[in-house]
């Protein structure tokens, strides 16, 4: 009897599943759809708002030309190595002033300061300082990014529960200790979630340095685009970027919940 | 009987941008080798301050804490388990010892056996939170005992559970600090928990802390902590200590 209901709980459980993957997935093809008749019957004007058909084919010239995976490489690799080297430092930061309270009390007006300002006003600042290259694309990248990941891994370790230092310190643990089995080891969530949230910043950062400096990568084919209106490149830019994106997060999805299995 | 812990006129200030207050005032007792002392008093008077004070987590304003024997061990437990969620039982017990670098094949062993004692060798490999609240418990008992403590200090090890498991948790506890051969020191609110589990009870007044009374229990056949509940001289003990915490209040 009960195996019953369970089996029927179960089907009943993968339907609704089915159903809302069902709808998604036709809510996409709509609205393609829609998009390629509206502007086959001119009813949009396909100059201006392009059409998927002409994205596909724009898409399809690029890879043909051998420039598609170019384009998306350099872009990942600025995302890489921004993300990466971001990481590092947030967390490297964040650790130093955990472990040397007075830091943090003497930075904090500074740090105030240094995040609330829009990140893209020192772009040209950092062209002159970094050159008209990658770095400086990196360096903002690192900049937009950098800061708030200081600032929430840090907080994290901050309010790390103040019985489990306790018990350690009743062990005599001395402070790599405390910090090596109790801060580090309970504050992985936040660590993970807060590198999300950087990782979506060094999009936002790559992308922004890409339109001030590049001579390739996703950026430059949108900005590149927009100059010689070229919608069809614009969209098609956009588009090669949310699947770059979508495919980057997903991987940290995929290593947040195996994490939080464990 | 050995004294093994003598503690003069301990005296605990917090310091504010505000004021200074007093929490511990004047605190003299002793404490004898394999004696139960349990601390009562009500919430927030400063029970917890003097354990912390014993184990070194806290400095002291004034006073004196001698030990009889300097290299003397203390072992901690606390309100919440303090497991980590992120080490299953065995690592979890494991810890002060690594934390203490004496992690060795005997000290393993040892472990091993305390688990097995008490029941719980078949969780080594679990996470805590697979575990009930008394079993948690238990393992942060043993995590605690790893380290070979020559005494205990339970701050309210008992607060965080429901009554009935908690008379469970406090006989099983029980059990093992007397079978173990330990000194404890335990602090709680429960005056029929001081009752039941301690050789003698020091009745603390409201804040700042000091002593308002220290009672042998002298109960008529003296068992585990449940049955103790239950002695002919249980109630004279709760009424004497019921009557000190009221007074407090006026």
């Amino acid at each position: 009897m009960t195996n019953k209901e369970h089996e029927k709980y179960l089907r009943k459980l993968k339907f609704s599943t089915a159903k809302v993957i069902f709808v998604q997935i036709f809510l996409l093809i709509l609205f393609i759809t829609l998009w390629q008749i509206l502007s086959n019957y001119k009813i949009i004007n396909s100059f201006l708002f392009s059409s998927p058909l002409k994205i596909f084919e724009t898409i399809t010239n690029l890879w043909k030309s051998n420039d598609l995976l170019i384009h998306m490489w350099v872009t990942l690799k600025e995302i890489l190595i921004s993300f990466g080297l971001g990481s590092i430092i947030g967390i490297f930061v964040a650790a130093l002033l955990w472990w040397f309270p007075f830091i943090p009390k003497v930075l904090d007006p500074y740090l105030t300061i240094l995040n609330s300002l829009p990140k893209i006003a020192l772009g040209p600042i950092i062209i002159i300082w970094a050159g008209a290259n990658q770095n400086s694309i990196i360096m903002m990248s690192l900049l937009i990014s950098v800061i708030s990941t200081i600032i929430s891994i840090y907080v994290g370790f901050k309010h790390t529960n103040k019985n489990s230092i306790n018990l350690l310190k009743s062990f005599h643990a001395n402070k790599f200790q405390i910090f090596n089995k109790v801060v580090f080891p309970s504050n992985i969530t936040t660590i993970i979630s807060s590198l999300k949230i950087n990782l979506s910043m060094t999009f936002v950062g790559v992308i922004m340095g890409e339109f001030l400096v590049s001579k390739q990568g996703l950026g430059y084919l949108i900005n590149y685009g927009s100059q010689v209106f070229n919608t069809n490149l614009v969209m098609a830019g956009i588009i090669l970027l949310c699947i770059l994106t979508s495919i980057l997060y997903f991987i940290i999805l995929f290593i947040e919940n195996k994490l939080k299995k464990e | 009987m050995k004294t093994i812990l003598e503690i003069k006129n301990l005296s605990k200030n917090y310091l504010t941008k505000k004021q200074s207050i007093c929490a511990v005032e004047n605190i003299n007792f002793k404490i004898n080798e394999n004696e139960f002392i349990v601390l009562v008093g009500p919430s927030g008077c400063g029970k917890s301050t003097i354990l912390s004070i014993i184990g070194g987590l806290e400095k002291k304003s004034s006073g004196e804490i001698s030990f009889e024997n300097k290299n003397i061990k203390v072992g901690y437990m606390f309100q919440e388990d303090t497991l980590f969620s992120w080490l299953n039982v065995l690592e979890n017990c494991l810890l002060g010892l690594k934390i203490q670098k004496s992690l060795n094949k005997k000290n393993i062993k040892y472990v091993k056996y305390l688990l097995k004692k008490y029941g719980l060798s078949k969780f080594e490999k679990n996470y805590p939170k697979e575990l009930s609240g008394g079993m948690r418990q238990r393992v942060a008992l043993i995590r605690t005992l790893a380290i070979k403590p020559d005494i205990l200090l339970l701050d309210e090890p008992f607060s965080a559970l429901d009554y009935q498991t908690r008379i469970n948790v406090s006989n099983d506890v029980y059990n093992i600090i007397k079978e173990e051969n330990k000194t404890a020191i335990m602090v709680t609110h429960d005056i029929a928990e001081a009752i039941s589990m301690g050789d003698k009870v020091i009745v603390l007044s409201n804040t700042p802390a000091k002593i308002k009374n220290i009672y042998d229990i002298n109960l008529k056949n003296k068992n585990i902590p449940s049955e103790n509940r239950k002695d002919e001289n249980f109630n004279f003990y709760y009424n004497l200590i019921w009557k000190d915490l009221e007074q407090n209040d006026k």
